[in-house]
């Protein structure tokens, strides 16, 4: 593991976290931009393990929230990571000694760097999903059964909202409420934790390695390979977006992609289920992958990620899956965030045993 | 009897064509675009209109396609002091205008920026009172001296709600004097603060050159003694009146590509098709969907400042007539020296005109091409680049045909898997040209409307505005048409909400 994260690692920051969204998280290039200013005016971020910390140093794992279209325009402010600071100090009667992104896929993995910078505190290597997921409640600390503890939110105005839910399903729906309150973006502390509580309640590792992966394909000869190498992943199918269909439903963009194979892979045809993010990868009706393990839509050439909202017809891609953390294959962790969580009627079976 | 000239500048050479009112060709010439881009543009004119003869005197409309301002930016030329002006704070604050600009063109641009309080929230409330005591101060102190030549004014949430940054262009007026150029960000981008702040700061860079250009036209055209309406091409394929394109210059970016697509539609009489413009060192592929070009969905990066400009989807492969045959084929490329170089032209060196030659593709050049197996080699793998290229364009449609235009548009083969036929057009050497000299008058709207009750008066309000903007462009406003309509959804939001893009288009009055 590195010690810090300097300007150089912002890029490949954003280019692992990009692949980590699994089509979802959000555009990285704003948080990637937030990041880079930040270092530039407070200095590197260290980067710190679980082990680094004492057992009550807080923990606070921070993301945005709200609609992709608006904290596109709407940009976060500079101060907002302040207040949730001072609320926590209030509360807690000491400061967060690190900062962790909730969810490592998509501009939540990067824009924590920003908010670090601006604290000055460390960023803990780790976060709550080891990818992206739409709701509040599927996050690592709440199949690992902390109570639903403290969701502190603040928007662009200065408003700071502190939430004592019952619990993760009542968290989501008031943090929703607020952030559409706030103007549809505002950025949330989830479950302030002790390191003792963190620990065995996030997934490790995981901003060390999303840097590993976006490095992977820099200055590769052939970025697709260094890419699966990197992820251990198995491609799915390698071909051509011919069809996309989206629509919205209860505030999340759902739909299909079909992929037909090209080279080898001629006269395959893959569909993925949308929800945001890429769900279940199905082949003539078999299920080749499904949530929570990880299915990517990567450009065939460049291997750089492709956004569910940047899915068009003609582009040459490449469905990459690979296995979740194990934390997600728990009883619980299949409960919250299993397929049929997402409404699919499907009998949860990892990836790796599944033959393509 | 009126007449029109159509003139394309492009990077090797500038085109100008003449059309009679039955849209026939009267007059063509091709010229090698100058350094200072003005030169090559007056020899060009100059051709055709000394063609023209007598006739000369009945040109009433021009209709310029020019890379004056893609040129500008990326040698850091002749480009405007702008003070920069966002309404957003206390939002945005964690990213301040221009932070990823290069350091040159900051440098060349930046007169100063600030941020101050004001902008929209994404259901129109105001994110704070617009602070004009702010704006006042930042124009009075901005700029360490140096005369100010321009502001722009880029709002929060400005494409749904433009009143504030009306509001600060008055102010601007006040503080500066009422001839001060004014970008507003409303009026050019769409949704993507940061892109569009981008082009906006751009468009405000660019008004001087838009003045050289039109007065450099406007020069040449005197000199001639004539009297005439002028056009400027945008990266859409559609045309601004002349005082419009002095107000969004930035617009004029992009022509080109969008010209050769529109001009091979009107040449071939298809406006359903994929577009292959072959030049000397690429091939560059488009499609045309209803006679119009089909846009890119990716970020547009103009001198490595990104925008959310609708450029034409172009996939450019690097294959022209005078792509080297060496080992293999390319990229390497004799440009405008094929005259002198190519095997065709007496020269030393095998070209993929040679190669097209010895196949038998088309008659070109003073000396025979012996054939042989590195030039039918050659044939091959264009061929295959040609059909990979074609393939990833098509979108899985094989009905359309391919209208090859460009001066290597011979090189193509007769037959392309994918395509029901390939098309050549007569002229198509000078498609550019043409594309500028037919093209309607546009406008564009964005706006976000609620899925439900409501959406269909707000889209009813998107389309008169997109409307009113094609008719300020030029057009005639019994003819103009919306032309497209698109609706994304939004997610994460209390009301189902659509992002609406309307544009309206017409022919000239």
């Amino acid at each position: 593991m590195q010690a810090a994260i300097t300007l150089d690692d912002v890029a490949p920051l954003a280019r692992g976290c990009a692949v980590l969204g699994t089509g979802g998280g959000g555009d990285v290039r704003s948080g990637a931009l937030a990041a880079s200013r930040a270092i530039r005016e407070h200095g590197d971020v260290p980067l710190l393990t679980l082990a680094d910390l004492a057992d009550d140093a807080l923990v606070v794992p921070l993301s945005g929230i709200g609609a992709p279209t608006v904290s596109h325009e709407m940009i976060h402010a500079e101060a907002e990571p302040d207040r949730i600071r001072d609320e926590i100090e209030r509360i807690f009667g000491r400061p967060p000694s690190a900062v962790m992104s909730s969810e490592i896929g998509g501009g939540n993995g990067v824009a924590p760097v920003a908010w670090a910078a601006r604290l000055g505190v460390p960023l803990l290597d780790a976060d709550g999903m080891g990818r992206a997921f739409p709701e509040v409640q599927m996050v690592s600390m709440y199949v690992a059964g902390l109570p639903a503890g403290l969701v502190i939110m603040t928007d662009v105005i200065g408003n700071v909202v502190t939430i004592r839910p019952v619990d993760g399903l009542w968290a989501e729906q008031i943090a929703r409420a607020v952030c559409v309150a706030a103007g549809s973006s505002a950025l949330m502390a989830d479950y302030v934790l002790t390191a003792r509580e963190a620990r065995g309640a996030v997934i490790e590792n995981t901003v060390t390695r999303a840097i590993e992966v976006g490095r992977a394909t820099e200055n590769a000869a052939d970025p697709l390979t260094a890419l699966r190498e990197a992820l251990d992943a198995k491609r799915l199918i390698g071909g051509k977006v011919t069809d996309v269909a989206r629509h919205t439903a209860g505030g999340f963009v759902r739909g299909t992609v079909t992929v037909e194979g090209v080279g080898d892979d001629r006269g395959r045809t893959l569909t993925l289920q949308i929800q945001n993010e890429n769900l279940v990868a199905l082949q003539d009706g078999r299920v080749l992958a499904m949530v929570p393990d990880l299915i990517s839509v990567v450009d065939s050439q460049t291997a750089t990620a492709v956004q569910t909202e940047a899915l068009r017809y003609g582009q040459r891609v490449s469905v990459l899956a690979w296995p979740c953390d194990p934390l997600w294959r728990t009883p619980m962790g299949l409960r919250t965030a299993g397929p049929r969580a997402f409404g699919y009627d499907l009998e949860y079976v990892p990836v790796e045993e599944i033959g393509v | 009897m009126s007449l029109r000239i159509g003139i394309d500048v492009g990077g090797t050479n500038t085109d100008a064509v003449v059309l009679d009112e039955a849209d026939r060709i009267i007059a063509r010439a091709k010229r090698p675009t100058s350094p200072d881009v003005t030169g090559g543009l007056r020899a060009a004119l100059a051709a055709v209109l000394d063609e023209l003869g007598d006739r000369s005197g009945q040109v009433s409309r021009v209709m310029l396609g020019t890379t004056h301002a893609t040129n500008a930016i990326l040698e850091r030329r002749s480009l405007g002091r702008v003070a920069v002006i966002r309404l957003g704070a206390p939002a945005t604050t964690s990213i301040p205008p221009l932070y990823a600009w290069p350091a040159d063109l900051r440098k060349a641009v930046a007169a100063g920026a600030v941020i101050v309080r004001g902008g929209y929230f994404v259901d129109g409330r105001p994110i704070a009172p617009l602070d004009t005591d702010a704006v006042r101060r930042f124009l009075n102190e901005t700029g360490d001296g140096v005369p100010v030549e321009a502001v722009a004014i880029t709002g929060v949430f400005s494409p749904a709600s433009g009143d504030q940054e009306k509001q600060v262009a008055e102010i601007a007026r006040a503080e500066l004097g009422e001839r001060i150029a004014v970008s507003l960000s409303h009026e050019i981008g769409s949704l993507g603060l940061l892109e569009r702040e981008n082009a906006t700061v751009l468009n405000a860079a660019l008004y001087g050159v838009a003045r050289d250009v039109t007065g450099g036209l406007r020069q040449a055209l005197d000199e001639r003694g004539l009297t005439v309406e002028t056009f400027f091409a945008q990266n859409d394929g559609t045309l601004m009146a002349v005082e419009y394109a002095a107000r969004y210059p930035v617009l004029t970016i992009g022509s080109g590509p969008a010209n050769s697509l529109r001009g091979a539609a009107f040449l071939s009489g298809v406006s359903d098709a994929i577009v292959a413009d072959v030049g000397g060192t690429s091939t560059d592929l488009g499609v045309l969907t209803g006679g119009f070009p089909r846009e890119s969905a990716a970020a547009v990066e103009i001198g490595g400042v990104t925008t959310n400009f609708r450029m034409p989807d172009i996939l450019s492969v690097a294959l022209g007539g005078g792509t080297v045959i060496g080992e293999g084929l390319g990229p390497r490329s004799v440009g405008y020296r094929i005259t002198k170089e190519a095997l065709a032209f007496g020269g030393p060196t095998p070209t993929m005109t040679d190669a097209a030659v010895a196949a038998g593709r088309g008659a070109v050049g003073t000396h025979p091409v012996a054939a042989g197996e590195r030039l039918s080699r050659a044939v091959r793998l264009a061929d295959e680049m040609v059909i990979d290229a074609v393939d990833r364009v098509a979108l899985g449609r094989a009905d359309r045909p391919l209208i090859a235009v460009g001066g290597g548009a011979f090189i193509l083969p007769r037959k392309v898997p994918g395509v029901s036929e390939v098309i050549r057009p007569a002229d198509a050497a000078v498609a550019n040209a043409v594309g500028a000299a037919i093209a309607l008058a546009s406008g564009r709207f964005e706006t976000i409307a609620p899925a439900g009750a409501g959406r269909a008066a707000v889209i009813e309000r998107a389309k008169e505005e997109a409307a009113a903007r094609a008719v300020a462009a030029g057009a005639d406003s019994r003819r103009v048409q919306i032309v497209e309509l698109t609706e994304v959804p939004l997610s994460y939001l209390s009301e189902p909400a659509v992002r609406v893009h309307v544009k309206a288009a017409g022919p000239l009055i």
